[in-house]
């Protein structure tokens, strides 16, 4: 099925809670409240002629300009060998997003990665722990306005510029014809 | 005699970096230092003696924020970046990457640089998979085909260093292209070099796949049924092997595999179960023999025209918010971008799916009534890299 046949079919069971489809460069998508993710998920994966078995990629994505955090989910139907994405649009502040864990068992690993880099919290998932960093970390690295702390447990996170100091030939090159022009103008 | 003084550690006002309480139980930690661990991944094994309860993977000991360097690099210049997620197969992170951008772009490549691309990347996973059936019948105590193993990657490795001047980290592909073409006479020292594996993998299923003993070690050992396979998003050989037939290659063709004729083998439980250990392992060395297939067709097919490049503006800009994802079929499985642009000149959000941090998610559910050792043999046979894993 193509998207807008998907799209057609949610929006016929659903009802007014299914929008339109948002025309992206390649890929349209489909965005939803996140008070009806989880029945859409369960929609998309139960109906026999959707069949989405398999939520393949989980990402977020940050928007500062728009004080945004967008979740994409990224769907595949095995027996039906079609594809759909799904966002959630969140609040940057407090990003908070239901679960779809007990839909799809690979979201487990999949938000807990979200959770721990972009800060999103997930409702309902059963095992929320950071999985990259350590837990104890503070800040969610992949946000726009993340800033690196300069060391964690005494480990500097920063190291010296090794460069620092050191000029390139060609640009004191540069310098020096540019300097020689500007003397030449006022006379 | 004085008994032995053993030092105390204060724990109660320590700083303990403990990520998980498990009480009442032993709790182990296997790794993050384990031979058998493939790279840096901790287990926390929770047992009572030799049958586990339950092992939960610990990983990001390799996080680098290769996501995060995406974001600030330009478009071209994160390309040497994406050989480091998975330096074993690194060929197809770059095509992953090129693929993604082109789609941006709606660039066209030229045939022949296609061509080059499968070609390489069928070499590469030619010498990932020997690394992964080689280091897993180590891991279960059969050392002799390790050196088999990587004595052909050894053929493989120096095949690709003539292509791009690299043994592991290729930086081959380009967007656009590929960086250089073949060098000349190298479609016949690839073919000499098919002759001679073609037949050292009859050998290698002689000498360790239909062994009676590394059959009764494997077989039956940790199946994964289809409907978990795909509930938990396994990739690649993985999956196949537990009957789902699906590559990337024949189902969402990208590239010129249209071209070609080739089988995906599927795990059939030959020796045991479907999607047992042991078809994991016949899996992959099924897919090589394919590979050779694939190799063969592109050497004879490969367009005699020089252009290897196709055209790419010299700084690439696209419109802010565009995105674009692309799926390849990597040595370990359904390797995914997700490329969304930002104003400038690089991207504002990179994600990269793999198909070794899928896996690892199914570890724990599959772990449990397990022995300690066969938590060993599980892993290798899901072929995880741990670089891969945390990127």
């Amino acid at each position: 099925m193509t998207f807008e046949e998907i799209q057609q079919r949610l929006a016929a069971k659903l009802g007014e809670r299914i929008g339109a489809l948002s025309p992206a460069n390649k890929d349209p998508f489909l965005v939803v409240q996140a008070a009806d993710l989880v029945a859409v998920c369960r929609l998309l994966k139960d109906d026999p002629d959707l069949a989405f078995d398999c939520l393949m990629n989980l990402s977020t994505v940050d928007w500062p300009k728009k004080n945004q955090i967008e979740v994409v989910y990224h769907l595949w139907s095995y027996p039906k060998r079609h594809s759909f994405i799904l966002k959630v649009q969140l609040d940057r502040a407090g990003p908070e997003v239901p679960s779809v864990e007990p839909v799809w068992k690979s979201a487990n690993w999949l938000e807990r990665e979200q959770f721990d880099l972009m800060g999103v919290q997930f409702n309902g998932h059963p095992d929320l722990r950071r999985i990259m960093m350590p837990d104890d970390w503070v800040g969610h690295p992949l946000r726009k306005d993340y800033k690196e702390e300069a060391q964690w447990h005494n480990i500097t996170t920063t190291r010296e510029n090794s460069l620092e100091g050191y000029v390139r030939l060609d640009e004191l090159a540069k310098k020096a014809a540019e300097a020689a022009a500007k003397k030449e103008v006022p006379s | 005699m004085k008994p032995l003084e053993l030092p105390t550690m204060d724990m109660e006002n320590k700083e303990v970096l403990r990520r998980i309480e498990i009480t009442g139980d032993m709790l182990l930690n296997m790794g993050p230092q384990h031979p058998s661990t493939h790279g840096v991944i901790n287990f926390l094994v929770q047992t009572d003696g030799e049958v586990m309860k339950r092992a939960i993977p610990e990983v990001g000991y390799l996080h680098r924020s290769l996501e995060k360097i995406g974001e600030r690099c330009t478009y071209n210049g994160f390309m040497p970046y994406t050989d480091r997620v998975d330096y074993i197969a690194a060929m197809f992170a770059n095509q992953g990457w090129a693929m993604a951008v082109e789609r941006l772009l709606g660039l066209q490549v030229p045939k022949r640089a296609e061509y080059c691309r499968v070609i390489a990347c069928e070499l590469n996973r030619i010498s990932s998979h020997l690394v992964s059936v080689g280091t897993m019948a180590m891991d279960i105590g059969a050392v002799t085909p390790f050196p088999y193993a990587l004595r052909e990657r050894e053929f493989i490795n120096d095949l690709l260093e003539e292509l791009c001047g690299a043994r592991l980290t290729y930086n081959y592909l380009r967007i656009g292209g590929v960086a250089f073409d073949l060098p000349s006479g190298y479609e016949e020292k690839v073919s000499s070099f098919l002759d001679h594996f073609e037949k050292i993998l009859d050998e290698f299923n002689r000498l360790i796949t239909y062994n009676e003993i590394f059959i009764k070690r494997l077989a039956h050992l940790a199946p994964i049924p289809g409907p978990m396979a795909i509930e938990y998003c396994l990739a690649g050989p993985n999956l196949r092997a537990s009957g789902v037939g699906f590559d990337v290659r024949k189902d969402l063709p990208y590239s010129v595999y249209p071209d070609f004729q080739f089988d995906v083998p599927v795990g059939k439980g030959e020796v045991g179960t479907v999607g047992d250990s042991w078809d994991r392992f016949w899996c992959r060395v099924e897919e090589m023999r394919q590979s050779c297939r694939i190799l063969r067709q592109a050497l004879a097919q490969i367009p005699r025209d020089a252009q290897i490049m196709g055209k790419v503006p010299r700084k690439i800009k696209l419109p802010e918010g565009a995105e674009a994802y692309s799926r390849i079929e990597s040595a370990r499985g359904d390797m995914q971008y997700y490329v969304v642009a930002g104003p400038g000149e690089n991207a504002h959000r990179v994600k990269i799916r793999t198909g070794s941090f899928t896996a690892m998610g199914i570890i724990d559910a599959l772990s449990r009534g397990l022995m300690i050792a066969d938590l060993v043999a599980l892993i290798a046979s899901l072929d995880v890299v741990a670089p891969e894993i945390d990127r």
